[in-house]
């Protein structure tokens, strides 16, 4: 960031097309702190505002107010309310919808009073003739006292006017406040507070006072000052709502000289999707249809590119071995580095196509009829109707889902949907599920039109819901957390999802979830590579021992080469470390090898599939490196002569992965989240116990 | 007495004076106001929440918070 870059903080209500603008000025040059550990508080981009001049912009969430409710919006606060010249914004964009103006303007009034140079865009002015909506551009930005740009974030249209706009009202740099709510509720009161300190605007001491906020900058004396206000909270509460209608009552008078709707020429389009998207049978009939295509497609589109992707890693294995000298690095490269890469990439089609399906139900408006849909429902397990939100995302992954909870006002509710979210299936388990299914279940189709394979798929999916209803009940019923649950969710109109927004959205969710997985997982399968490669000292002598015992005499070069590659798999350290585990694991049906792949994906699920690839390339030895589903396949139970991964073992490992908490990265959002271990750990250890007691029953009626 | 909670679906009616202590301020602030019109739109399936048009915004709000807010009817 160069030093005369402009910093401008981008806010505005839910469903203004906020995002839409933030991709228009910054394009793909945009950065968002994430996974894992990380915050997803701040969207970063660059926009070149002109030749000479850059800007960063900062997308903070949308907010109805600058006074939070949920934890999303108390971002908001803290941001506007830093006084860090390094971090503190020069300009503040506000975003309005022309159809909502009114109520958007109440945000600009509150924002304008901060004392910081202000524009304010007015988006979505293409359907201003639509909607009969006409507007004195030149009296508002008198009457506002503000640069006031109108645009079409989606059409692309006043960008440019944005842009100069900024610079004009970052050299400006004059800035006065909108609404002098001293004056109007009471005079001697507010004096009082303003007297306190020359630094902060009158209303930024005010909302230090009613949001118990304080920035760092405030010096103890003037902190205790502002303490001294707070002790009458029933007047504080009543100046608030004073504030706020004095608010509505000065944007009225702006509005009545410029803004003019004629209400004749609205359609109610709203009103006809509404009857049908919230109608009591066929509202849920859509919903669950929805689903169900959703998940079908996910495996129907993904099967070819993922088959396609592993075949190409396959091979490039297989090239790397012929075409190298022999020696070890490119075992290295061949069995631990190619096939761990490979592990990663194979996600992106899935993950890209679950990301696609979730970002165009939030653009069209339907995913609010969702949550108002849900609501009652939700509230009966402890939960509230915007947990449909994180419960659905989490099929992609669970810590944007467990970051999606912060909309959520009441702690206990939120609290719940963060615990039992990890239940949903996520699409790490979606390749260990996608590969045993197509071990142990035929690809036959029922009906002549539904794959049977897609059926058990979407059955797993109907699990990790249930149990996470079920599991969010018993918490219901168990935690004794008082709170006030608040519930007010915003129904906006329908809109045809915008082909930009959802294509950055699944580029940049599908990104930095491949790279941040694929960092673990590309360094656990160097370092698996590198236990299952080495052993103590028995394991140096392993050859030998095989080559002079008579009982190998007759077997030919290949099969030998064989017997010994799978004993030095053995008693290297992952095979002491997968037999050590083998006593607890094989009541569930597994082997040692299962058990190293179980281990190992403790870190992260997707693991597995890479695991069993790097073991049984180690343990085959094979010049003709084989897909990862063709060595599974072939792997034999050594005590039953039958194939390894057959259907009671299969089905237990499914269910294993549906219940076991295998994922480090959740664990931490978890804590940062919950701001105690506690939490975390009680995932940790109770989805376990639960796993390991279902597989177990599973196994055990099923063989 | 009457709150949002006895409208009947597309009955409309006027949020009243008296009721301005008792709107959570986040209503309020999405545009709730005292004397605001507002129309019953929808009612979810099960009763709750209700989805209500106040003020020019779209809202769903629970039906304990609807019944907290007093209206005259037109």
């Amino acid at each position: 960031m160069a030093k005369n870059d402009i910093k401008v903080a981008l806010i505005g209500n839910p469903n203004t097309g906020k995002t839409s603008l933030f991709n228009q000025l910054t394009g793909l040059n945009q950065k968002v702190g994430n996974y894992p550990g990380v915050t997803v508080d701040k969207k970063e981009g660059v926009s070149k505002l002109s030749s000479t001049q850059n800007a960063i912009i900062t997308d903070l969430p949308g907010t109805y107010s600058i006074n939070p409710t949920s934890l999303d919006e108390s971002i908001v606060l803290k941001t506007l309310l830093k006084k860090d010249i390094k971090e503190s914004p020069d300009v503040i964009l506000v975003v309005a919808d022309v159809e909502n103006l009114k109520r958007n303007l109440l945000l600009f009034s509150q924002i304008k009073d901060l004392e910081v140079p202000t524009v304010l865009a007015i988006n979505m002015v293409d359907q201003m003739n639509r909607k009969g909506i006409t507007i004195d551009l030149s009296l508002l930005k008198k009457e506002l006292n503000t640069e006031v740009v109108l645009i079409s974030a989606r059409k692309n249209e006043g960008i440019n006017e944005v842009k100069s706009a900024i610079i004009r009202c970052h050299v400006a740099a004059k800035a006065s406040p909108l609404c002098g709510i001293n004056h109007q509720i009471d005079p001697d009161y507010f004096d009082k507070l303003k007297e306190i300190s020359p630094n902060y605007s009158l209303y930024e001491l005010w909302l230090m006072v009613t949001q118990n906020n304080y920035p760092d900058t405030i010096t103890k004396s003037e902190k205790e000052k502002l303490l001294a206000f707070k002790k009458d909270v029933s007047k504080l509460k009543k100046y608030q709502h004073k504030e706020t209608i004095y608010r509505y009552q000065e944007i009225n008078k702006i509005l009545k000289k410029t803004y003019i709707v004629d209400k004749t020429k609205a359609t109610d389009l709203r009103g006809k999707l509404d009857k049908i998207f919230t109608h009591k049978i066929f509202g849920y009939f859509f919903f669950v249809l929805l689903l169900f295509l959703i998940f079908q497609s996910v495996f129907d589109w993904a099967t070819l590119p993922m088959d396609l992707i592993d075949n190409t890693f396959a091979s490039l294995s297989n090239f790397a071995r012929s075409n190298l000298d022999p020696g070890v690095l490119t075992d290295l490269l061949a069995e631990g580095i190619i096939p761990g890469i490979g592990g990663v990439i194979i996600f992106i089609p899935q993950i890209a196509i679950l990301f696609l399906f979730i970002a165009i139900l939030e653009e069209t408006g339907y995913m609010s009829r969702v949550v108002f849909l849900m609501d009652k429902i939700m509230r009966r397990f402890g939960m509230n109707g915007k947990s449909v939100i994180p419960l659905i995302s989490g099929t992609a992954c669970a810590i944007p889902a467990i970051m999606a909870t912060r909309t959520i006002s009441s702690w206990k509710e939120r609290l719940i949907t963060i615990l039992v979210t990890p239940f949903t299936t996520c699409s790490a388990r979606l390749p260990v599920y996608a590969i045993l299914i197509s071990l142990i279940i035929p690809d036959t189709k029922i009906l002549g039109f539904i794959n049977l394979q897609g059926l058990v798929l979407l059955s797993l999916y109907a699990l990790g819901f249930i149990t996470a209803i079920i599991a969010a009940y018993i918490l219901h019923k168990t935690l004794d957390i008082k709170t006030r649950s608040f519930f007010v969710v915003e129904m906006p109109n329908y809109k045809l999802p915008s082909f930009k927004n959802v294509f950055f959205e699944v580029v940049e969710k599908t990104k930095s979830f491949v790279l941040e997985a694929g960092k673990i997982i590309l360094a656990l399968s160097v370092v698996l590579w590198f236990l299952a490669s080495n052993g103590p000292s028995s394991f140096d002598n392993v050859a030998q021992n095989i080559e002079k015992d008579p009982i190998n005499i007759n077997l030919s070069t290949k099969e030998l080469q064989q017997k010994i590659a799978s004993v030095k798999l053995e008693k290297s350290y992952i095979g002491i470390l997968g037999k050590t585990v083998e006593p607890v694991i094989k009541p569930l049906g597994y082997d040692w090898k299962i058990g190293i792949a179980l281990i190992t994906s403790l870190a992260a699920r997707e693991v597995f599939v890479g695991t069993l690839a790097t073991i049984y390339s180690v343990a085959s030895d094979d010049e003709n490196t084989a897909t990862i589903k063709e060595k599974m396949q072939s792997e034999v139970n050594t005590v039953t002569g039958e194939k390894r991964f057959n259907f009671p073992v299969g089905m237990s490992l499914m269910i294993f992965y549906a219940f076991a908490m295998q994922c480090m990265a959740t664990l931490a959002i978890v804590k940062r989240e919950t701001k105690t271990w506690k939490w975390p750990l009680i995932q940790l250890f109770g989805m376990g116990l639960l796993a390991y007691v279902a597989s177990f029953i599973t196994y055990q009626i099923l063989s | 007495m009457n709150t949002i909670a006895s409208l009947l679906i597309g009955e409309i009616g006027y949020v009243s004076e008296e009721s301005l202590e008792s709107i959570p301020l986040k209503l309020l602030e999405m545009g709730c106001l005292p004397g605001a019109e507002v129309e019953l739109v929808q009612i979810a399936p099960l009763k709750d929440p209700l989805y209500i048009c106040v003020n020019g915004s779209h809202l769903a709000i629970r039906k304990e918070t609807a019944a907290m807010i007093q209206i005259l009817k037109s």
